[in-house]
């Protein structure tokens, strides 16, 4: 039988293969298909977290996304206009450096989340879901009708962000990047299942009377969680606009998070695998069917209700004939 | 009682028009195991719900070692050494019997955060497992259990918590007499550990275990005291004993 871990290494290989395969074979547009399925399996490893381990159906987390794609967009426009940000008294320079921008993204997303998370995880089912899609929805509107950063029509960025000692305008070396962090976020996450915080959130979700009678705070636990998931979706929301040199409030669309949601749940929710089989899965569809048939989302909802019928362990669980871990 | 492990003072609690623990006093002592037997409906699990901080009293406190309390939330009560087993089951189902067990050693040494593997509370884990007899099962899913394995898992996650005192509510419902007898054996080598206060139907079992019993009947004690007392007590069998099979 496959084990998780295996099956993990292994999507995880072969999506490096991949870009590897099309980068050698000269087809830089194959490598960028593999470097978005590798940043939305990078938003859907942060999603994973809070809805597969922790049970929390956000259908809010084009929030975390957008945010990052827009701290990518802010920043970057500043520095490319060379005209300083300035809030209040403060002036800061932006920067076209993408490790400051993953910081600033990472940070504010996880406050956001923090803040979402304080408020929405008052809640729990039908009104949590509500109450992060109202987020969403409001983060949207603001991005469209607050014209300093280009409103609805978004901000372009003419050159893509720089990495020291890489060149990021190659396609290759971006994947590389974008790869590195997808790897390092399951890895993260897959720490976190095996300490003691992984065992207690999974706990929390199945049996929160037990958690909290084996002296655990439950909300403790899923506030942490979404806090950490916030801000692994922001850093894959920096990459996604890095790699479109793009943002615009699309990216907190709730068509966007429905979309990070649908890579968690065909992938295998809960499953360390699942982000990145879900999401090379959708990218493989929206390329190869989207480019015959214009209305491939009737077919990706036809598979959708079939994995939440027939297989709830989404392409995880069918490789490895588990419905859960 | 200023020696009582926990006690109940005048816990009050009402469902409307309903008086469903009626100014309840309680003490377990250390050492003993307190049966609270009373027909379906008396309140009992209303005043489990109360001593672990499930349910707020409208009136009254709960002291635990000595300290109040009744303002606690459940986990922080647990975290003090109150360790409660569920009369429904209550475990990750998903999850092993070596990792439902580990949840209570986790809370207990307040490593809920932990980011890294703990080898002590595995072992403590572990050892739990091995006095409840669920050792071989460790790496069965909770929920391909038994009914009394589970009801056994139930009681080593509580041993995990470095109990003060047990309150156990209805550990032997749905047993058959087997599985009665073994878990009778169980507990009577646990009060030394920490006294129980034992919800029970079984009047068999809990005649055998108690060193003491409180009767309570629509939300009122209306009797404590040694088995021999209870059993003796006019007003008991009238109320309760009468209709016990
Ligand atoms: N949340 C509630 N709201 C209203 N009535 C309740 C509630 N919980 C329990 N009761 C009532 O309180 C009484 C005692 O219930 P319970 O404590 O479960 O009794 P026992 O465990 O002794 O069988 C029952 O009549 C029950 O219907
Ligand atoms: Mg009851």
């Amino acid at each position: 039988m496959i084990t998780e871990r295996v099956l993990t290494l292994g999507a995880l290989a072969a999506l490096g293969l991949v870009a590897l395969a099309a980068h050698v074979a000269d087809e830089p547009f194959t490598v960028t298909l593999a470097t978005r399925a590798a940043i939305f399996a990078l938003a859907a490893v942060g999603l994973n977290l809070a809805l597969g381990l922790g049970g929390l159906v956000s259908l809010g987390h084009a929030v975390f996304f957008g945010l990052g794609g827009y701290a990518m967009g802010i920043l970057a426009w500043h520095a490319q206009m060379y005209q300083p940000m300035r809030i209040g008294p403060l002036e800061i320079a932006g920067t076209q450096s993408m490790p400051a921008i993953w910081l600033v993204a990472v940070a504010v997303s996880g406050l956001a989340a923090l803040l979402i998370g304080l408020l929405a995880l008052r809640t729990a089912g039908v009104y949590f879901i509500m109450i992060t899609l109202a987020f969403g929805q409001m983060f949207y509107f603001f991005a469209v009708s607050w014209p300093a950063y280009g409103g609805e029509d978004g901000l372009s960025i003419y050159v893509r962000n720089g990495f020291p000692g890489l060149n990021t305008l190659d396609p290759i070396q971006f994947f590389g990047l974008c790869f590195a962090l997808l790897a390092a976020a399951t890895g993260l996450v897959a720490g976190l299942r095996r300490a003691p915080f992984g065992l207690a959130l999974n706990a929390a979700r199945q049996a929160p009377e037990r958690v909290r009678a084996a002296g655990i705070e439950p909300q403790r636990l899923r506030l942490a969680a979404f806090v950490v998931s916030g801000a692994i979706t922001g850093l894959a929301g920096a990459l996604f606009a890095d790699l479109n040199r793009f943002v615009s409030p699309a990216m907190f669309s709730w068509q966007l998070s429905g979309e990070i949601m649908v890579f968690v749940i065909l992938g295998g929710a809960g499953r360390l695998s699942g982000p990145v089989l879900g999401a090379a899965a959708f990218v493989a569809m929206e390329h190869w069917l989207g480019g015959i048939w214009e209305y491939w989302h009737i077919l990706l909802g036809l598979l959708l209700l079939g994995v939440v019928l027939f297989a709830r362990g989404g392409i995880a669980g069918l490789v490895t004939g588990r419905s859960h871990v | 009682m200023s020696e009582a492990i926990l006690s109940c003072r005048e816990v009050t609690k009402r469902y409307g028009a309903l008086t469903v623990s009626d100014a309840v006093c309680l003490d377990l002592r250390p050492g003993e195991i307190h049966a609270l037997i009373g027909p379906n409906g008396a309140g009992k699990s209303t005043l489990v719900g109360q001593i672990s901080g499930a349910i707020r009293p409208d009136a009254g406190r709960v002291l635990l070692d000595g300290q109040d309390v009744t303002d606690l939330p459940v986990a922080a009560r647990a975290r003090r050494g109150l360790a409660r087993t569920f009369q429904v089951s209550q475990l990750a189902g998903g999850d092993t019997v070596r990792d439902n067990a580990l949840l209570g050693a986790v809370g207990a040494a307040g490593a809920a955060f932990g980011l890294r593997p703990r080898r002590d509370l595995a072992a403590r884990a572990a050892a739990a497992l091995d006095r409840i007899g669920l050792a071989p099962l460790a790496d069965t899913r909770a929920a391909a259990l038994s009914h009394g394995e589970r009801r056994r898992l139930e009681i080593a996650i509580a041993l995990t918590l470095a109990p003060r005192a047990f309150v156990m509510d209805e550990p032997m419902a749905g047993l058959g007499p087997e599985g009665t007898a073994e878990l009778t054996r169980l507990l009577d080598g646990l009060r030394h550990e920490a006294p129980i206060l034992l919800i029970e139907h079984d009047m068999d079992a809990v005649f055998a275990l108690a060193d003491r019993i409180s009767v309570l009947v629509a939300g009122r004690v209306v009797a404590t005291g040694t088995v021999a007392t209870i059993r003796a007590d006019p007003a008991v069998r009238a109320a309760y004993l009468g209709e016990a099979p």
